[in-house]
């Protein structure tokens, strides 16, 4: 049996995962490339709002102190935040984007797979519905990564810039801490170290569709499990958590 | 309105059509047939509409940015997430919207640049600005609402496609309508902070919702034309007459005062009376003079100039790919 706190943090990571990425990803409402990405954009937006309202609550409900997913996403600041670096990366142009969403969601595909076999029944109902929808995320990403890094000059060295850009966060994907070991031996968390070799595997698929390299590796960017993060996360919260820092207690 | 005519005085048109074709056309439109895409239509009825559908499909897509400045900073988790919708809905919209005017011989492309150029319209109540959250509450309430108005009588237009995309498009206006009203009452049972934003959004929203249904009918140079197509169904005073008639109450309801003097029940006439609208505002805003009006376009023609790249991407993959299969047959 896991501790509580263990738990804890364990659904605030998913939770704020999904909440930062799902923020970031609505910042390109009404400024996609055409009106069908827009839209296509806005729906991953709106997963992934979905999924961190369920994995923050849930949070809320393991913690047992008052705080709902709400007062997990507007009140707590930087050091608290648990997201990985990868998801508060900015938008940048859209191959950057897609960049992102495309190590990401093939990621959350993996994860949420296996956490939908979670002996906590609460982690798994909120993966086995996550997991079809992250399952479109992946694809969709993958087949931007297809049309950009093979279709023009211009987009294919943007696609590649986009991955260079976004390369160094993926191992911090894969890092399995205390947290993470406790929650695996408990029965309740993935095993996420174990997950590399397919989203290995899954990536090269598509880089090579898409005639692009695997960008080099390179020494890690960790920290922001543990709050540590880059300076992007504190304007990402500021805007985020506005109205409810300048209206303490105001119900919306 | 998203529809309502913003151009001057149509020229009349110059082709001799068959004046057989012209009376049967005439007559389908009386007996409220719809006329689909391969149907005769006179010249003039189709410019109207790629005129009136396309000016619809751009303010959709313009109305999106209003909305998507506060997505990022919705005040909870339920709020973003339908404010993330609701826009969403309109993007869906426009695209119904450019696909039916499509099915007239314009396409989407050449619609787009007359927007960014200038010449195509969108409805003049996108180039106010939204300042507190409050807006958006007072967006779907207020303009939404006026759009329902507006489109309710459109599911019955003459032209087929049209009439369709609308049938879709109001359900989910009449969503828009509620949660933008939702917010006001939540604002209006909260803090004296939050009962002063809602109480500024409607004193600034009340005034250019009530001129979204466009000019009075006698300044209306081409509603007799567009209502005898059935292109347009009710003019514009008269749906102006009933959204105020629909929302006083609403208003008072949630103890939000309409910010006009000389509104008062007239017994007589079974309507609200209502004081005169500022004609100057509403054609400075017609000529481009709205106080976002340089921001809105800008914001398109940036998001359109800085995707061309990723639209030319999309078109030589799928060449390529095309190229490549028919290689293998
Ligand atoms: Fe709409
Ligand atoms: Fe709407």
């Amino acid at each position: 049996m896991a501790k509580a706190s263990t738990l804890f943090t364990y659904a605030l990571r998913l939770g704020d995962d999904s909440l930062i990425i799902g923020q970031r990803l609505s910042e390109w409402c009404g400024h996609a490339p055409t009106i069908e990405v827009d839209l296509s954009l806005a729906n991953v937006a709106l997963d992934q709002i979905g999924q961190a309202t369920h994995f923050l609550a849930l949070a809320g409900a393991i913690e047992g102190k008052g705080r709902d997913a709400d007062a997990l996403a507007f009140k707590r600041d930087v050091l608290d935040f648990t997201n990985c670096l990868l998801v508060e990366q900015p938008n940048g142009d859209f191959a950057q984007t897609i960049a992102r969403q495309f190590l990401f969601s093939h990621y959350q595909a993996l994860l949420f797979g296996e956490l939908a076999q979670s002996k906590d029944e609460r982690f798994a109902a909120i993966a086995a519905k996550a997991a079809k929808e992250v399952a479109y995320h992946a694809n969709l990403a993958s087949d931007w990564v297809v049309r950009l890094g093979d279709g023009t000059d211009e987009s294919r060295t943007r696609m590649d810039q986009g991955l260079q850009w976004m390369w160094r966060f993926v191992d911090e994907l894969f890092v399995m801490d205390e947290v993470d070991a406790a929650a695996q031996k408990a029965g309740v968390g993935v095993d996420k170290a174990a997950l590399r070799a397919a989203w290995d595997q899954r990536i090269d698929g598509v880089l090579n569709d898409a005639t692009l390299a695997r960008p080099a590796s390179r020494r890690p960017a960790l920290g922001g499990r543990k709050g540590h993060h880059s300076e992007h996360l504190g304007h990402v919260l500021s805007e985020m958590q506005f109205l409810q820092r300048a209206y303490p207690g105001a119900v919306w | 309105m998203y529809t309502t005519d913003l151009s001057g005085k149509q020229q009349a048109d110059k082709i001799a059509e068959d004046p057989a074709l012209v009376a049967a056309f005439e007559a389908r439109v009386a007996n409220d047939d719809f006329i689909e895409p391969k149907d005769w239509m006179p010249e003039a009825y189709r410019k109207t509409l790629v005129r009136q559908i396309s000016q619809h499909a751009h303010s959709e897509i313009v109305g999106m940015l209003p909305e998507g400045n506060w997505i990022t900073r919705a005040p909870n988790l339920r709020r973003k997430a339908i404010l993330l919708a609701k826009v969403q809905d309109e993007g869906g919209h426009g695209l119904y919207l450019y696909c039916a005017a499509e099915t007239l011989g314009t396409s989407r492309q050449q619609m787009i640049e007359a927007l960014h150029s200038g010449k195509a319209k969108y409805s003049t109540i996108f180039n106010y600005p939204t300042l507190t959250w409050a807006d958006i509450g007072a967006i779907g309430w207020l303009v939404d609402g006026a759009a329902i108005m507006n489109q309710v009588p459109l599911q019955r237009t003459s032209y087929g496609p049209y009439a369709r995309a609308m049938v879709r498009i109001c359900k989910e206006e009449s969503f828009h309508q509620r949660q933008g009203y939702e917010i006001m009452m939540a604002l209006c049972a909260g803090t004296k902070d939050q009962k002063r934003m809602a109480q500024d959004a409607l004193d600034r929203w009340w005034w250019p919702s009530l001129m979204m249904f466009g000019p009075p009918d006698d300044n209306s140079p081409n509603t007799a034309q567009s209502i005898r197509w059935r292109i347009k169904r009710e003019t514009n005073d008269e749906l102006r007459q009933k959204f105020v008639d629909v929302t006083v109450p609403q208003a008072e309801a949630i103890g939000l005062k309409v910010p006009d003097p000389a509104l008062s029940w007239n017994d007589a006439r079974g309507h609200y009376d209502f004081g005169d609208i500022d004609w100057d505002e509403f054609y400075a805003v017609v000529r481009g003079e709205g106080l976002v009006a340089k921001e809105r376009m800008t914001a398109r023609i940036q998001a359109w100039e800085d995707g061309a790249w990723v639209r030319e991407a999309a078109q030589a993959h799928a060449m390529k790919r095309e190229a490549a299969k028919l290689a293998a047959e």
